[in-house]
């Protein structure tokens, strides 16, 4: 307001889209046509209708007309400027929230297509180097679940031969009786060497888990096996081919002979499962140690 | 000041009433809004510079926003759309900066 003079050459043009003429025709014309239009009246009317408002507000001097036409003005341009807000913020929010591919074009969206194609190849074979990784990985990991699997299946083996581990299969259930006490060490050792040799995986003398460095002793009046004292009867069980075993011990001159002869009594029942319970503590070897792995 | 609240009224309107925007007039939208917004910048610097008229801020308002939106269906039409609607914002983006740093200097004196 304080620069009226000034502005209304140059700004004028550009303000409106309008037209740049009739600034200049405005200031030149108010003086003449008065003062009482203060504001509103303005420039660009003169030039789009000037005969039309003018007259109008003029003659009335007064407030009517104008106000009434401010009043329709005023009511347009809120309604004009309601319909921008509304579709600023239409626009706002399809632009954050809808997916923008709906308004692109088509170049646009060829072009976007492409990349999306090109990034699916990508991906691709970034999903056949890492399926590649994997079936490596697995096959790897297989081969070590194999290894360790049969390294658990011979560490069952072996806890089973040297007793440290109960076992059940079919075998042979034995009773010797040795009312005199003739039977020594030397000839319970044989009933043990005979299983053995007959194919006897596992076998318990008594109450004793037999194993690799089970020892027979005589002591005293009777016979003491890895340091526990036997009692007769004798009962000893041992897992194998029940048949051989059973042969075994029957052999001209065998066991069954031997204790007959002792005046003992012996009794050999096959049994289709013989459950061996008792365990033997392996002691750790203090001198050797395993090689050539 | 009714203008401004009409705005503020329009854009809570926009907000509440969530309206989806119909396919046809998807790419012309954002024109016509910058399009109303550089009338708005004009009207703005025209009120600043006392020379405000209702009726020609009104008429620019309305035929910014017709004419930036056949210029977009032109250009559609000719396969030009996107080259088009980018030169008509560049446009209209210009003299709303040129409208914007009018009123900066009326209000600031800077």
């Amino acid at each position: 307001m304080p620069k009226q003079p000034k502005p209304p050459g140059p700004p004028a043009g550009k303000s409106e889209p309008a037209e740049p003429a009739p600034p200049p025709v405005e200031p030149t014309e108010q003086p003449p046509t008065k003062q009482p239009v203060p504001a509103e009246l303005t420039d660009e009317p003169a030039a789009e209708q000037p005969s039309a408002e003018q007259p109008a507000a003029e003659p009335a001097g007064g407030d009517r007309p104008p106000r009434r036409r401010n009043r329709g003005a005023t009511v347009l341009i809120g309604a004009l400027l309601a319909m921008l807000g509304f579709a600023l913020a239409v626009q706002f929010r399809s632009n954050s929230t809808n997916d923008v591919l709906a308004g692109a074009r088509e170049a646009d969206l060829v072009r976007i297509l492409d990349d999306q194609n090109s990034r699916i190849d990508r991906l691709q074979s970034q999903i056949s180097d890492l399926q590649a990784a994997r079936q490596r990985l697995s096959l790897n990991g297989s081969n070590n679940a194999a290894a360790r699997e049969e390294a658990q299946r011979q560490a069952d083996a072996l806890a089973v031969l040297t007793g440290a581990a109960p076992a059940h299969g079919p075998g042979i259930r034995v009773l010797i009786s040795d009312p005199q006490r003739a039977l020594r060490a030397e000839e319970l050792l044989d009933v043990v060497e005979e299983l053995r040799g007959a194919g006897a995986e596992v076998i318990q003398f008594g109450p004793v888990r037999i194993g690799t460095s089970s020892a027979f002793t005589d002591s005293g009046a009777g016979v003491s096996l890895d340091g526990t004292a036997l009692q007769s009867p004798y009962e000893v069980l041992a897992i194998g081919d029940p048949k051989t075993l059973d042969t075994a011990l029957n052999i001209q001159g065998g066991v069954v002979n031997t204790v007959h002869a002792a005046g003992g009594e012996i009794n050999i029942a096959e049994q289709s499962v013989v459950s061996i319970t008792v365990t033997r503590t392996i002691p750790a070897p203090r001198y050797a140690t395993p090689a050539g792995k | 000041m009714i203008a401004a609240i009409a705005l503020v009224i329009g854009v809570v309107l926009g907000i509440v009433l969530r309206p989806t925007v119909p396919l046809w007039l998807e790419p012309y939208l954002p024109i016509a809004v910058v399009a109303a917004l550089d009338a708005v910048f004009g009207g703005i610097r025209a009120r600043l510079d006392g020379i405000f008229v209702a009726k020609v801020f009104v008429v620019s308002f309305v035929s910014n926003v017709l004419v930036a939106a056949l210029i977009v269906f032109m250009g559609d039409k000719l396969g030009v759309g996107g080259q088009l609607s980018t030169a008509v914002v560049v446009v209209l983006g210009i003299r709303i900066f040129g409208n914007a740093a009018a009123i900066r200097r009326h209000l600031f004196r800077a």
